[in-house]
């Protein structure tokens, strides 16, 4: 991160400010909030020190369910039940079984209900797929508004006579004008 | 004697209720100012009544009466004073007595503070919430009734469920609520909006104060419930993707496009039918948090089928209401004037992107929530959505939005010039980009490399615009400027800052926690990411209510004590639970966290040890978050409308503005 050690090096405000002088107090709080941003990225980012054993575990038991509690993960619950899954769950591990065959050996014992990312198949088709179906949705939404809402910018631009254009633009310069009030 | 009092004051409420929904909109069609008058006085009325009703219910849990049958399932002569005061809203009755409270709150709050508004639109809001709080108190009166007696009377009650007792009882249900109930505002605000055909710039002024209001109670209310969840169930979590989460969580989200979308139709006069569909949505999905918490279908959907009759009232009622509510927005949407236009790089674009994606959040949220319940009705098998759907689903819909935020307050209104954005915001993106590849180098999962892109990406860009605005005002000068920055601006900015923050939390956090459970011996040292964690054994406490086996955990780092913490294993005496009390070090940038599990031979305890660091500034964003909320909703120019409001011209037909009385 030494790139960033001179503020002066760079402004971050005065591409659109005419009024603003390079090097100013602006793009000097700008620079140091970017220091300051990564340095405190940097510091969080410590290498985690987990066991590939236990951390494989962890991330098992965080996708399983404790089939006693109300709602709870193999992997947070203290419940017996739960505390006899991880022990076969580890066994299995140290069988060299595949997270895939040890999840599927706990549905077949216990049901699709043991999962807490359900299965992809004709029942849940809706739940996967519904989400994105819904994102295109709203995206095609999205885009024919807009489309019709520069069709309507365009044409009233080029629908109007020179006198109406031009209380037009003094209109929208009221609309737009940026000063908070 | 009480519990009577209460309840007559309930039926009172009821009638009055019924009054401030009915008379008014008769007296508007027919124009009689005295019935119209009526709405102010009766939602007082009501309020005054509510209030009486939640202290008889106080009162008889103070006095311990439990031929009070509500009293005797939720209170016990042992349980100390304030948990006893906060186990009103306990359980059902108590919560829905609550709610129905609250909600004649918000409406006695806007008969107060409307003075300045047309007296036809005051009613018709006041209307439409006492209809709304009639459906509740019937709701209690018909099936929940929290006066009910118990004959005869139990000699000891069975206790508050042990998890409920804290302190945060008292304040989490009722800022909740607040939230929840908070949205009839802005729903009675559209449906008054809708039946007098006005949503002009001042409707959406009128409106944005309250909706604010209410989205600031809610987060916060989500926020101290994520913290509750957090220390006291023992696992070191701070959200689950539970319904019963969800369920607050749906109203937040709709409510969240709300606010923005009264933005735009304040500004810029655009997505009225917009803004109006979503307070329909914010105070539907808050009904229907209501209808699955309350209705015992979320424990098991046969739960629900063997005490059918709650089920079966919240269920038509929320029918009533969004049908209703939708058919009236059916009627009258072809008559809202559409707004002014904008181009494809514009404020609105953004604004309606955000809707939009809000949206799909909701309904992807509302999918998982349902999902397993439908399944299981229809017999198709039991399905359990968690944690890991919703983070394959959510976080790609959440990540476009919450990047897209940052630019929103550079972009202006109607048109914007691509060239000039990419050069006001490169130095941003160039951060960004470093701070994702970074933590990805060191071996950190793409999941942190994406939230720190986020996190410092949404900083950067609400910085810039921060100093570049204050220094327009200031003409040049920043500390100039900076006292002219309106609240709404600084609200706004306050509250993108806190997305941030939280996104880091969250990041770091998941990212980077570190844990361990594992047998510890007394006088045994575990080190975990630097700290040294001693246990020096267990100790016997006797509480009020409960036994417990307190544990004393010494920290140290290079040696040095850090913390002392003194987790617990809780029996309580009513009813035999178990409870995990665990201990935590707060700090600004990690949490330190113990819980005991089970006791062991030789002393040995099981010990669940977690390090989390920046675990705080999740709660701290959402602080920022609701702090932003109240600026913007304090600003001066909702003030000011208020002082000079005068009636505006309708935004639609005069024909359909000319119905209200006095018109």
């Amino acid at each position: 991160m030494s790139e960033l050690r001179s503020p002066s090096r760079f402004c971050p405000t005065t591409g659109n400010l005419a009024a603003a002088k390079p090097g100013g107090r602006g793009a000097t709080l700008g620079a140091w909030i970017c220091v300051i941003a990564l340095c405190s990225v940097v510091v969080a980012a410590r290498a985690v020190e987990a066991d590939p054993f236990e951390a494989r575990m962890r991330m098992l038991g965080e996708e399983l369910r404790c089939l006693v509690c109300q709602n709870q993960t193999l992997a947070d619950s203290q419940s017996g039940l739960a505390e006899d899954m991880r022990r076969e769950m580890r066994t299995m591990m140290s069988k060299g079984m595949t997270d895939r065959e040890i999840v599927d050996f706990l549905v077949q014992r216990y049901g699709d209900f043991v999962r807490y990312r359900p299965p992809v198949k004709a029942t849940t088709a809706v739940l996967w797929y519904g989400p994105a179906l819904a994102l295109l949705a709203g995206l095609f939404f999205l885009w024919r508004r807009i489309a019709r809402r520069a069709a309507a910018v365009d044409a009233a631009a080029a629908d109007l006579s020179a006198e109406e254009r031009a209380q037009l633009q003094s209109l929208m310069t009221d609309g737009t004008a940026e000063a908070p009030r | 004697m009480i519990p009577e009092i209460g309840h007559f004051a309930l039926v009172l409420a009821l009638v009055l209720a019924l009054t401030q929904g009915v008379l008014p909109l008769l007296g508007l069609a027919r124009g009689d100012p005295a019935s119209v008058a009526l709405a102010r006085a009766a939602a007082h009325g009501q309020f005054v009544f509510l209030l009486f009703g939640i202290l008889c219910l106080a009162a008889s849990f103070v006095a311990n009466d439990f031929s009070v049958s509500y009293v005797a399932q939720h209170s016990n002569s042992a349980l100390p004073l304030v948990y006893r005061i906060s186990a009103v809203w306990g359980g059902h009755e108590g919560s829905l007595l609550l709610w129905a409270f609250i909600l004649s709150g918000w409406g006695t709050a806007v008969s107060l503070r409307s003075a300045a508004l047309p007296a036809s639109f005051v009613a018709r809001v006041l209307a439409v919430m006492g209809l709304v709080g009639a459906g509740f108190e019937l709701f209690m009166l018909l099936t929940s009734n929290p006066f009910d007696r118990l004959l005869p009377a139990a000699v000891e009650g069975v206790d508050l469920n042990p998890l409920l007792q804290d302190p945060l009882l008292a304040i989490h249900p009722p800022m909740l609520y607040m939230g929840y109930v908070g949205f009839s505002v802005a729903y009675g605000f559209a449906m008054a909006g809708l039946l007098e055909g006005r949503f002009d710039a001042a409707w959406a002024r009128w409106s944005r104060p309250w909706t604010l209001a209410a989205w600031v109670c809610l987060s916060l209310g989500i926020c101290l419930g994520s913290f509750w969840a957090y220390y006291e169930l023992g696992w070191g979590g701070w959200w689950f993707w539970d319904p019963v989460e969800n369920a607050s969580f749906m109203p937040w989200l709709a409510g969240t496009a709300l606010i923005h979308s009264l933005a735009v139709t304040e500004k810029r006069g655009c997505f009225r039918n917009w803004t109006v569909i979503l307070a329909i949505l914010a105070f539907g999905l808050s009904l229907l948090g209501t209808f699955l918490v309350r209705s015992g279908v979320l424990t098991s959907v046969h739960a629900f089928a063997t005490d059918p009759a709650r089920g079966m009232f919240v269920l038509a009622f929320l029918g009533t209401t969004i049908g209703v509510s939708l058919a009236l927005y059916a009627w009258r949407a072809p008559r809202i004037a559409p707004g002014g236009s904008f181009a494809v790089t514009s404020r609105e674009t953004l604004l309606l992107a955000n809707n939009v994606l809000l949206s799909v959040a909701t309904a992807t949220v509302l999918l998982g929530t349902l999902y397993p319940l439908v399944l299981d009705a229809l017999g198709l098998g039991k399905i359990s959505v968690g944690p890991p759907y919703f983070k394959a689903v959510f976080v790609p819909v959440m990540s476009p939005l919450v990047f897209m935020m940052a630019i929103g307050p550079h972009v202006r209104w109607k048109r914007a010039e691509l060239p000039e954005l990419g050069r006001r915001l490169r130095w941003a993106l160039a951060v960004g980009l470093v701070a994702a590849v970074l933590p990805v180098v060191r071996g950190g999962s793409p999941w942190i490399g994406l939230g720190c892109l986020l996190s410092s990406w949404v900083v950067l860009c609400v910085a810039f615009d921060f100093v570049d605005r204050a220094r327009r005002l200031g003409e040049g000068t920043f500390a100039a400027g900076l006292r002219r920055l309106p609240r709404a601006y600084l609200g706004m900015a306050c509250a993108h800052l806190g997305i941030a923050v939280f996104v880091f939390g969250v990041t770091i956090s998941g990212g980077y926690s570190v844990e361990t459970d594992r047998r510890v011996g007394r006088g045994e040292t575990v080190e975990l990411a630097g700290y040294g964690f001693t246990f020096e054994g267990t100790k016997e406490v006797t509480g009020p209510n409960y036994f417990a086996e307190q544990g004393r955990v010494v920290v140290r780092r290079d040696g040095r004590e850090v913390a002392v913490l003194e987790p617990q294993k809780r029996r309580y005496s009513a009813q035999g639970r178990v409870m995990t009390e665990a201990a935590i070090d707060p700090g600004f940038t990690r949490h330190l966290y113990v819980a005991l599990g089970e006791p062991l031979d030789g002393g040995a305890w099981g010990l669940r040890l977690y390090v989390k660091p920046a675990v705080q500034w999740i709660w701290v964003g959402v602080v920022f978050m609701a702090l932003g909320g109240s600026l913007a909703a304090s600003d001066r120019r909702y003030r000011l409308s208020l002082a000079r409001m005068r009636p505006a011209p309708s935004a639609v037909s005069p024909s359909v503005g000319a119905i209200g009385v006095g018109a």
